[in-house]
Order: C-alpha cells, then structure tokens, then sequence
C-alpha cells in the first residue's frame, strides 16, 4: 500500500476521473465535435430487453447440405463412369446419404476403383457385397470432407444472412455462429418482425425448369409421374378474391438454371396494373445460358420456381439474349422488395429452422429502464440513509465510496463496450446493498479495535488488514458464482453476470483503496482524536 | 447506534440440533412440494413453447383473450393478468409453431379486439432443443459452483469448512426452490440466475464468520471447538445481520419497483438472502462442529 496519501489521493481521483471519461459518450448523446474527438467511441449498449428488438436463434439444417452433395455427386458419378464405358447398374441415392450401385464383373470392378481413385478422393466405400459376381457397393462421404461441408454450409449461411440484414437496414445487428450449426441474430429495434424472420429464413432457391406439356398433370397426380419429371404447385392470386390458391403443375425436373447465376434483383412496377414484380439480370455466363435455353425451347412454357413453388410459367415467345428476366406473381409491394434483397444476397445453402425467439417491444424496454433506473435510485438513496443513520460520519464516507462505485461500474461497462440488460441493472442494484458489505466489514471491525481500547488511527490500521482477507474471500466466492452464471447464462443474464462481477470488483476497490484515503486523510492529517463510527 | 450489543454471548452451537431439524423439515417439505406437484413450474426456458405478453388499452377480461386465441388453437394455454392491463399467455410446445405465431397471434387479437386497442409487448419461442439445452446448462452451472466453491474454501481454509459451507449452499438452493414449488411460482432461467446469485452471496455470508473461527481457533488455541465457534459468530453476528439487512433493503425496492419482469427474480433472492443469512449463522458453522466430531481432525494447527 503506497503511504502516501497525497498519492493515494490522485490516484482515486483517476479512476473517477477515468469512469466519468468512459462513461460521457453514453450519457450525453450529442456532443459538441471538440470533445467528441477526444471521448472514446465506446458507449453502454442496452440490451434488447431494454432497446426494443429481436433475438433469433438458427439452426442450419447441415445433414440437408450433404444430402445435396451427395445428390450432385451421384449424378456425376452416374455421367464419369458412362463416359468412361464402366459398366454398372442401379446407381441410386439411398437413406443416410449412400449412393449404391452394382458392378456385374471384376473388370467393371476394377475400372469403377480406377475412376473413383482418380476422380473421387473424398469417397469411400462404406459396404460392399458380392453375390453370384455381382457386387453391390455402398459409397459414402469420408468424414473429414463431411465436415468440410458442414463448416462450409454455416459459413456460407452466416454471410447469405448478413447480406439481406445488411439490405433490409438495421443498424447494429448482430450475427454470430453459435456451436456446430446454430447461428444467433440479433436485430435491436426491428418492428416488423415477421418480415425479418422471413428474409432471414427463406431459403431462397431460384430455379428455372422446364414445364412438362408431353403428360398430363391429372395422370400424375393418379400416381403415374412419368421419369425425369416432378409436381410441382403453382401459386396464383385470383385477383377478385384476393385468395391465393395452389395449383399442381407438372415440370421436368432437370433444373436449366439456378439464382446463383444472377448479377442482379430489382423491384419494378409493371405498366398494365400498376403492379410491383422483380425484374433479374443474370450475370455474363447466366445470360448466356439463359440465351441457349430460351432459343431452344422457343414456344415452350418456363417455369420460375421458387423454393419449390412455381411463381409463374410464361410462354418463352422468343430468344432472349440481352440476360433479362422478370419474375412475377401478384406480389404486394413489401414482398416484392424482400424478395429483391435475398435474391441479390444469394440462396442459403441449405435450410435454417428457427430455434428460439425472443422479441421485445420498444415500449415494454422504455418501461423496463424506467423502472430499473428508479429502482437503482431509490435502492441507493434508501442504502445511504441506513449508512448515515447506523455508522455517523464513517457512514458518509461509505456512501462517497458507494457513488464513486456506481460512476466507475458504469465507466468501466461503457469501455468494454458491454450490454446493459434487466437483470443487469438488477445487477447494479445489488452490487450497491453488497458493496456496503465490505465497508461494513471495515467499520464493525474498527468499532470492535476501539473498543478494545486502541487508540484512531490503531483502530483503522487493524480495521483495514484484518478485514481485507475477509473481504478478499467472500468477494472472490461470489466471483466464482459470478463466472458460472456468466458461463452459461444467455442474453440478459449473462448481462447480470457481467455487471455483477465488475460491481464486486469495483465495490472491493473503493472500499479498501478510497475510504482508507479518506479515513487516513482525518487521522493523520487533521489528526482528529475520535472517530466517529 | 447498534443494532446488537456488543459482547452477545448467544450459545448458538447449544441450538444446533434444533436448527438442524427445523432445516431437515424445511428441506422435506421443499421436497415433498416439488414431488407432489410432480416438478416444477417451468417456464418456456426449459420446457419450450411460447410466451406473449400483451397490453392492452382496458383491462381485458381472461375470457375474452381465450376466445380469441380460440381460432388458432392456442385455447388451451395458460392465460394470467400480468401488470396492469397486460396478460400473459403461455403457450405448449405442441402448439406453438414458430413460424407464423406472431402473425397469427396479431391477426387473432385484431378480430377480437380491434387494431390499436392492444400491444404486443413481447415473444419469446423457446423450441425443445433449445429447452433441453438451457435445462442442461443451468443444473450444469448450479453443481460447478457448488463445487468450485468446495475448492475454494478447502484451499483458503480448511476441508471441514467446505463441507460445511456447501451444506449450507445446498440448503440454501433447496429451500429456495421450495418456496418456489409451493407457491407454484414461475420457475424459468432468471430464477436460476437468481439462485446462483444466492450462492454467490450466502457463501460471502458464510466466509464472513468461518473467516473469524479461522482467527480465533489460532488465537484461543486451548478453547474447544464448540467455544470458538460460538464465539465466533456471536463476534461476527453484527456484521452479518447488518450486511443482510442492506442486500434485504435493497431487493425489497427491486421487488416492489422493478417491475414485473424482475418481479419474481426479486422474490427468490428475498427468500434466499433470509435462508441464506440463517444458514450462515445456524447451518454453515455447527456442521464444521459436526464433522470434527465425527471425524477429528488431529492437527488443529490452521
């Protein structure tokens, strides 16, 4: 302990000083530019529960994402192993992401080892069978490129969704992988909750098919869905009505193009009535393609899926080279927008579940600051009074600890940038009836010193030491407590834990450290005979 | 001024076996409430589904809120007043589908009660994975503090200390839970919060007199055990009681104006300061009493 109270005395008021430092940008909202320039950036973040906003938690469904690869490798085995004349038979995709086929002979054998060593690294066999010659072998993905994929798929799905929040203009949202798959988002002040979670959780896959007019759509609906075709629903708004009704239409279900080819989306209104669509340009290798497609398909009717609901299905009247499309659908004009900003943002690699939500009004946190303001007032000024009453004049000076507590715990959340919850405030609440604790400590100590006879500055010398281990290990047990709860709390109480710990450690500060200048400054200095306690 | 005279010589150690029954009773009975009400009354943290909370513009009647909600199969969920002029509703697992709920909760509430007339305050959707996960950690954080407290006070005193202070903890948790059993409070993550609050702070309590039997079983080292500690606490009774009485003061102003968040957070640390408290006097310090006479520990050097 440095002797000197002078000392002591400067360096409690840097702390203060400090505290009020960090803490200006918080409380003072505009600030004349001089100062602005010398404050730090940082200020106290409030909370969702106390600004207003939406916390989602996302599960990225991954096991899709390798459903899909799977897919796209066992088309593409099919194509390698006829391009390189393997003879093989019943390539299928099975349950648990397993291509099986069969190989009649040990040559087919040999050359399918030969293209899959050349060609498939990441592949392993999972079982194999023979049978009379025939074997049938089970493929699987080896299980580090499994969760290559899974990585891959979060990462990607992390940035689809920063972009459409990015578009859909919130300021500071919060998006973080949380585990293995699960992404946490946190949208402060949102109002229209529905729409973000729709932007956020549409999956967003454009494609572009081909609608099969060889078959009848009511034979396949019977059962008879003839090969290399798929049912798909169309969505149409009966304009007089206003209802949306679903109806079956029969596409093929070889996918000619994907949104993945788009340069951009924009909303445009449409002459006739007056109606919002999204108007798309592919980017140079998708207008290419779309050209071939359209000059071969002229007459044909292309259908606009869109997450697996077909949007519309025009008539292709003629090839179209300039890369242009529009994608229309009665949308109303909120919709037309969002749909604008995912397909500008890309589609989510795979689909996302929501897990938890938790949406706070602005009202009910205007409410819950007003509250936990009035709470930490009273509660102080009710603690101060006892202060005064029980222990006299040391009781004032436990008190210019306790403001200097609350000054320096706000100082110090506002430089670590923390966020200021509910509970948090509750927090500080408590912190301010625990933090008396320690100066407590100090004081019944003294009393006893004095009364067993020592003279002031003995009594506060022996206060001081003797309570210092005590305040020392009850302090740091409530740290540890503390941590745990910071550990695995969420949200708000993971707030509480953090304002807790930097009260407690705050509260020990000021209690050991500042009243001792105090005490030691009316003893030595002014070399009062009594004290008063 | 002074609220307990000094030189109080209560023989606090002579009440041990009564403290210890009225604890047991209290602990069975916390028990037993839990049992009979077949667990507890957890909230959407830990057993999913989902919770609104809305206000509205005249105090609506429950009835005509069940009505409402009749339409999209949400009848069946708990429907409480909350506040002034709000109303909380708590919705099962099974039919609280995420997607489209506040959409469909909004519209419901329009066609009974007319757009403007109400406000939804606030969502919160927990889904079973999430449940089951929040349930893990929070039993998880419990049992680690307990334990990690056990190593602290072990290392900074004495093993018997330990036993004696995470008794006392448990006591504490269980009680607590107790309360909340048998007044079928919510019991949702903000409480769990609160109980290891009440770790932290019943455990500072505790030290507060261990800290003083420490000194005085080195200062008095002919006294015997049970003279010490009596001793002790009765030293040390002024500071616990005083720095009970300030944390009481002030989550007394967190309950009556916190609001109703933090209402039920309030009340369960109100519970634990008082067991807490009375665990540190009565509990913590006869059990170290307790395993010396089971155990002797030979070396009293410490």
């Amino acid at each position: 302990m440095l002797k000197s109270i002078k000392i002591r005395a400067v360096l409690a008021c840097i702390v203060l000083i400090a505290g009020l430092f960090f803490l200006a940008p918080s409380l003072m909202s505009s600030l004349p530019d001089l100062w602005q320039k010398y404050l730090p950036r940082d200020k106290i973040h409030l909370g969702l529960d106390l600004q207003g906003g939406m916390h989602l938690v996302l599960e990225v469904d991954t096991d899709k994402a390798i459903e899909s690869a799977m897919e796209r490798t066992s088309n593409d085995l099919k194509e390698a192993l006829m391009d390189k004349k393997v003879r093989f038979r019943h390539i299928e995709r099975t349950k648990n992401n397993t291509i099986s086929l069969e190989l009649p002979d040990s040559a087919s054998r040999a050359a399918f080892e030969k293209v899959m060593k050349d060609h498939y690294p990441d592949i392993e066999t999972a079982t194999s069978q023979i049978r009379d010659g025939n074997e049938t072998v089970s493929l699987k993905l080896k299980d580090k490129r499994k969760n290559e994929i899974k990585k891959l798929t979060i990462e990607q799905s992390l940035e689809t969704i920063r972009n459409r929040v990015d578009q859909f203009g919130i300021s500071e949202p919060e998006i973080i992988p949380q585990g293995e798959d699960r992404i946490v988002i946190q949208l402060p002040g949102i109002k229209d909750t529905t729409r973000a979670k729709n932007l956020i959780g549409k999956t967003a896959l454009l494609e572009f098919k081909l609608v099969d007019e060889e078959h009848s759509i009511d034979d396949a609906l019977k059962g008879n869905v003839p090969d290399g075709s798929i049912i798909a629903n169309e969505n149409r708004l009966d304009r007089q009505s206003g209802r949306r009704t679903n109806i079956p239409i029969l596409l093929k279900n070889k996918t000619l193009l994907t949104g993945g080819y788009l340069e951009s989306a924009q909303v445009k209104i449409g002459d006739r009535f007056g109606e919002p669509y999204v108007g798309i340009k592919f980017n140079a290798q998708g207008a290419k393609d779309f050209d071939r497609i359209t000059g071969e398909n002229v007459k044909k009717r292309l259908a606009i899926v869109l997450d697996g609901i077909v949007h519309s299905a025009p008539v292709i009247q003629e090839r179209i080279s300039g890369g242009e499309a529009q994608i229309t659908g009665s949308f109303t004009m909120d919709e037309a927008k969002d749909l604008a900003i995912v397909l500008r943002a890309g589609a989510l690699p795979a689909p996302v579940h929501i897990l938890e939500e938790r949406t706070v009004g602005p009202s009910l946190g205007q409410d819950s600051i007003d509250k936990g303001l009035w709470s930490t007032i009273i509660g102080a000024i009710l603690v101060m009074l006892f202060m005064i009453v029980y222990y006299k004049f040391s009781g004032v000076v436990a008190n210019v600890a306790l403001i200097m507590n609350i000054v320096v715990i706000l100082g110090t959340l506002a430089a670590f940038s923390a966020t200021l919850t509910l509970p948090g405030i509750a927090g500080i609440v408590l912190v301010i009836g625990m933090a008396v604790d320690a100066n407590v400590l100090i004081l019944e100590r003294i009393r006893e010193e004095l009364r067993a006879g020592k003279t002031p500055r003995a009594a506060i010398e022996t206060g001081y030491s003797r309570a210092f281990l005590t305040i020392l290990d009850s302090n740091v047990t409530t740290l540890i407590a503390a941590l745990f709860l910071f550990g695995f709390g969420t949200g708000p109480v993971k707030g509480f834990a953090v304002t807790l710990s930097i009260g407690i450690v705050v509260s020990m500060f000021t209690a050991i450290f500042v009243t001792r200048i105090i005490f030691d400054h009316f003893v030595w200095n002014r070399k009062i005979q009594t004290v008063s306690v | 001024m002074e609220l307990i005279k000094s030189g109080s010589n209560i023989n606090f150690v002579g009440k041990m076996k009564m403290a210890f029954t009225f604890s047991l009773a209290m602990i069975i009975i916390s028990i037993a409430s839990v049992i009979l009400h077949g667990g507890l009354n957890y909230g959407i943290d830990f057993a999913g589904g989902a919770l609104v909370q809305i206000k509205f513009h005249q105090e609506p009647s429950i009835d005509s809120v069940r009505s409402a909600f009749k339409n999209i199969g949400l009848e069946n969920s708990i429907i409480q007043s909350y506040g002034s002029n709000e109303v909380v509703v708590r919705a099962a697992e099974s039919s609280a589908d995420p997607k489209g709920l506040t959409g469909r909760i909004d519209d419901a509430l329009t066609t009974a009660f007319g757009k403007g007339s109400y406000e939804i305050r606030r969502v919160e959707v927990v889904g079973p994975k999430v449940g089951k996960d929040l349930t893990r950690k929070a039993i998880l954080a419990i049992v680690f503090s307990w334990i990690g407290m056990l190593i602290y006070i072990s290392w900074r005193f004495e093993f018997r200390y330990a036993v004696g202070g995470i008794l006392a903890l448990v006591h504490d948790v269980i009680i607590t839970i107790g309360a909340f059993s048998i007044l079928n409070k919510e019991f949702d993550l903000t409480i769990v919060a609160a109980l290891l609050t009440i770790i932290g702070y019943s455990i500072n309590d505790t030290i507060i007199v261990f800290d003083r039997i420490r000194e005085n079983t080195r200062k008095n080292v002919k006294q015997s055990l049970a003279d010490t500690i009596n001793m002790s606490v009765n030293q040390t009774l002024s500071r616990t009681i005083l720095t009970s009485l300030t944390v009481f003061i002030v989550v007394v102003v967190l309950f009556f104006f916190g609001g109703a968040v933090i209402h039920d957070f309030a009340f369960a640390l109100l519970v634990g300061v008082v067991v807490g408290t009375y665990s540190s006097i009565f509990i913590a310090s006869p059990i170290i009493l307790a395993w010396e006479d089971i155990r002797p520990n030979i070396k009293r050097k410490k």
